[in-house]
Parts: structure tokens; C-alpha cells; sequence
């Protein structure tokens, strides 16, 4: 299946200046998506998710408009054909 | 975002590195240490609580670390000053799967090693990695990593951190370091094993005032002639060690206050190191209102007040744990950061002082180094001359792998773009 994923522009500057990348996955979760994207752009993992696999603190990430950590995170599934966001979420000072 | 300066920094020059909750700067001067030019800000919206600049086999690289709020941290580092910045495409240190950690800041950068391609950096959550490739790969130091006494170690209010580095300048198989909390600890063994080094340092936040370990350690700093001479600032306490730290002797003897964070030994003379007294942990900033640094040179007898040129009222100021470092000059510059966002800068000895930087973020790291490592005609580091047969074999092929790709001015390079460039 073919999953559309919107990054933001700091982020596309590690994958070939994209701030949408068409990724071609089977499993149809977050966890499995996350995977094919970093095959695709290996530069991406370490700055969204951390050495353990768990999405770093403040980004959120989007599916069908709804953010995962309501949805199972990476558990969450990805149906074929959604859009899919990752996004910084609102925080610092 | 700011407009981003670059200094221009020729040998014998002195760069103050300063880390700030927002950014990095680099503060340039000649070797007189009177006028100062300002670079920055680099890693911009990011706190840097660590900087060093590597001369080591001719190198001149500028290494800072970033913690991005949203994109994890990493060290980054320039070739020139500042003007072409590498970030790395993969993040170089992390901690193994199996640990079940993950890395929140770097809290320090050591590059003292005689071996030119050797770092350490610092860590929280409190561990120390080190890399024998001058910062291409990293790995954690295994007898700190798996320390058993891990599973105790506890976060203060800054994280749970290895914030200092203290190699021994002679003997390459020992090294001191300390965290908050968990105190000090040396190897003796090149790093296999790791012995709580706390005797005689008190914990008044823990029922036992003295435990074998678990204090709130902030600085530590070695003496520059007698390397078992050791000034400690505790979360409450300023002490003395003379074996190394196997044990501490109080030596707050006429200071406002014991409490404190930062502590820096004078890079040439005996007996000599600086403070900045906090009145209290309830109210974290300098007693009377009042800016001092405090020198002791008969290694913590007394300790005498500098405030030549620093504010004398209404200065309820911070000045964090790393946030004061020295030059290698003759006379030493002595400089620290606030929290306020001021750089002082001495070139006297810390006789007097100058603000050399200000309104920018709150300042929580401040290092020095002279350009061009330790050659220039004024100075007269210690070590630098000691193993200089050894260094001039290895600084060859150092050069040759570190030969610095040049990039348009300001523009991001990624490491695949630096990996091609040191394959050429």
C-alpha cells in the first residue's frame, strides 16, 4: 500500500529536500511505516525517535488527523491511502 | 532568526566557547584579551551545554553539543570557526539497545588526551563515551555503563549527568570524573573499573551525611603542578583532595557561602583556583547581591574576593556549573558566564574583570582555548609540551583525516558529505 508522509522543512533537509515522501508499506502500523521511511531516508530515525525505538518527547506524529499517542502509537494502524504527519509539537521556552 | 557573525581567528588568538540555553558564541580576542569579536549565535534555538575547541595535531575543530527540544541531541563541529558546521546524517553517540537508556544532553567535552584522536564526552543520563577516531565513532565507557551502583545514582535538579572530565595528566590509565548525583569517581585501569572517590564530602540531602557515594557533585578541578591535588565545589561543600580524591578535606575557610556550582584550578600555578559562592540552594544566587569570584592560592587556606569591574550590588546572579573556564595564557584569563546572560573575561589572573558578552540567552557552559593549541609565544600549558614526539607522528595522518571540506559560508554540511570529502 501507498502511504503519503508530511514532514516538516527542517526535517526535509535530511531527505532530499522532500517535505512529502510517498512510502510503499506492507504491515500497515506506525512501527512498520517508521521502518520503510528510514530505508528511504536513514537520516530521519535518530532525530524522531531515540535509541530505544520511542518517538522523541516532543514530536507528535499524525494519523488521519488524529495523534497516535490516543491511538495505540506505534501500534497504531496505518490504513492505505492516509496521510500521515510528523510534526513538532508545542513545547520549549 | 538572528544574523549569524563568524570571527576570524588566527593562531595565538583566544576563543572563549560559550553555551548558552539558546546557542553557541564564540568570542574571539588576540592574546592581549582587551577587545573581543563576537560569533554566533551557531545551533540556534538549541541549549549548548557543552563546547571545545581540539588543537591537537593541528586541528583547530570547534565541537559543540545540541539539544534540540524536538530533535534529540548530537555533537556537531566546525573546521572554521564556526562558518561550515557539521551535523551528522546519523547521530554518533548512543546509547546501545540493550541498556534501555537513551541520550538527553552531553554535558561535557574533554579533548586533553595526549592521543590526538581521543575525546570524551560526558553524558545524561550519567555515563562517559569516548572515541578513539577524533569523533567519528563513539562508544560508552562498559565499566561506568554497567556500574552496579547505577541503579542508585538519582537525578538532580539539572538531570542525572557526568558533567566533568578530570584525566590525569600523567598516568593515561587514570581519570576522576564526577556526576549529580553520584559524586566521584576514578579508574585506575584505563576505564575497566570504577571506584566511588567521595570520602569525607557530605550529602546533606541523604540521611547518611556521608555515604559511600550519591552526593551532588558540581566541579571538580586538578592542581596544575600536583596532579594528586584536587578543588571540589559541592551541592553544599568546597573541599580539597591531596590522593586523587580517595578522601576530601573541607576548605571553605572565609567564603560567604560553600554552596556553589562551577570551580576551575588556575592552568599554571599552584595552589590557585576560582569560585563564584551561591548563597544558598533555597536562593541560588550570590550572597549580598554582590558579583565575586573568590581565588584561593595556598590551595584553600583562605580565599580572597576579586570584584574589580564586576557589579557590587543588586547582582543576584547564577553562574552555573561549567559555566567558568581558562585560558593557557600568561597571565591565565579567567571567564564565566550568567545566568543572566553576562560574559566576564579577566586577563590579569582574575585581578579584574570585563563584560566581554551580553544579552544573550541564560549561559551554561563557558570554555577557553588558545588557537593553535598551545604553541603561541606567551603561553606555557604543562602539557603540552610533555609528549610532543609522540604527537608529531601521530599528527600527520590526524591532519590528513581531518582535512576540512569547505562548503558555502553558514551552509549545513551532512556527515555523508563529510565521509566523501575525508575519502578524497
Amino acid at each position: 500500500m501507498s502511504i503519503t508522509v508530511r514532514i516538516p522543512s527542517y526535517l526535509a533537509g535530511f531527505a532530499d529536500g522532500r517535505n512529502v515522501i510517498t512510502v510503499q508499506d506492507r504491515a500497515g502500523d506506525v512501527r512498520s511505516l517508521l521502518l520503510a521511511l528510514w530505508r528511504l531516508h536513514p537520516a530521519l530515525q535518530d532525530r524522531i525517535v531515540d535509541e530505544q525505538g520511542e518517538i522523541r518527547q516532543h514530536i507528535n506524529i499524525f494519523v488521519d488527523g488524529e495523534v497516535i499517542r490516543l491511538t495505540g502509537n506505534q501500534e497504531t494502524p496505518v490504513p492505505d491511502g492516509v496521510e500521515v504527519m510528523i510534526v513538532p509539537a508545542v513545547s520549549g521556552g | 532568526m538572528p544574523s549569524v557573525q563568524h570571527v576570524k581567528a588566527k593562531k595565538g588568538d583566544v576563543l572563549v566557547l560559550v553555551g548558552t540555553m539558546k546557542g553557541a558564541f564564540v568570542v574571539r580576542s588576540d592574546a592581549a584579551r582587551k577587545r573581543w569579536s563576537v560569533g554566533g549565535p551557531y545551533s540556534v534555538g538549541s541549549p549548548v551545554y557543552a563546547m571545545a575547541l581540539d588543537t591537537r595535531a593541528g586541528r583547530n575543530r570547534l565541537w559543540f553539543s545540541n539539544q534540540s527540544f524536538r530533535w534529540g541531541t548530537f555533537l556537531s563541529s566546525s573546521d572554521d570557526f564556526g562558518k561550515t558546521v557539521t551535523e551528522p546524517e546519523t547521530y554518533s553517540i548512543k546509547f546501545p539497545a540493550d541498556s534501555g537508556l537513551a541520550l538527553k544532553n552531553i554535558w561535557q567535552i574533554n579533548v586533553t588526551s595526549d592521543d590526538p584522536d581521543t575525546i570524551y564526552c560526558g553524558v545524561e543520563p550519567s555515563c562517559l563515551f569516548v572515541s578513539r577516531d577524533a569523533g567519528q565513532s563513539w562508544s560508552p565507557v562498559e565499566g561506568l555503563l554497567k556500574h552496579p551502583h547505577r541503579p542508585k545514582w538519582t537525578p538532580g535538579g539539572g538531570g542525572m549527568c557526568l558533567h566533568t572530565i578530570v584525566p590525569h595528566p600523567t598516568n593515561p590509565e587514570s581519570m576522576i570524573i564526577a556526576m549529580s548525583t553520584g559524586g566521584c569517581y576514578r579508574t585506575d585501569d584505563g576505564g575497566a573499573t570504577w571506584t566511588a572517590r567521595n570520602q569525607g564530602v557530605r550529602c546533606e540531602f541523604m540521611p547518611d551525611k556521608f555515604p559511600e557515594f550519591g552526593q551532588c557533585v558540581h566541579k571538580i578541578g586538578r592542581d596544575a603542578a600536583n596532579p594528586d591535588r584536587l578543588y571540589l565545589q559541592n551541592h553544599w561543600g568546597l573541599y580539597r583532595s591531596d590522593n586523587g580524591g580517595d578522601s576530601w578535606t573541607d576548605i571553605a575557610h572565609g567564603v560567604p557561602s560553600d554552596f556553589g556550582f562551577c570551580m576551575v584550578a588556575h592552568p599554571h600555578d599552584p595552589d590557585t583556583a576560582y569560585i563564584v559562592p551561591i548563597e544558598s540552594d533555597q536562593y541560588r544566587c550570590t550572597p549580598e547581591g554582590k558579583l565575586r569570584v573568590y581565588r584561593t592560592r595556598n590551595a584553600g587556606k583562605s580565599w580572597e574576593p576579586m570584584t574589580k569591574g564586576l557589579p557590587q550590588k543588586n547582582a543576584m546572579e547564577t553562574v552555573l556549573r561549567d559555566a567558568m573556564g581558562s585560558d593557557t595564557l600568561d597571565p591565565a584569563g579567567i571567564y564565566f558566564g550568567t545566568r543572566s546572560g553576562k560574559v566576564y573575561g579577566s586577563n590579569d589572573d582574575g585581578r579584574s574583570w570585563q563584560v566581554i558578552l551580553e544579552g544573550v540567552p541564560p549561559v551554561v557552559s563557558v570554555h577557553a582555548a588558545v588557537v593553535g593549541g598551545e604553541a603561541s609565544s606567551t603561553s606555557r600549558g604543562h602539557r603540552a609540551t610533555k609528549s610532543a614526539g609522540k604527537k608529531s607522528a601521530k599528527a600527520k595522518s590526524a591532519k590528513a583525516k581531518t582535512k576540512p571540506a569547505r562548503t558555502k559560508p553558514g551552509a549545513r554540511k551532512s556527515a555523508g558529505a563529510k565521509r566523501k570529502s575525508r575519502a578524497r
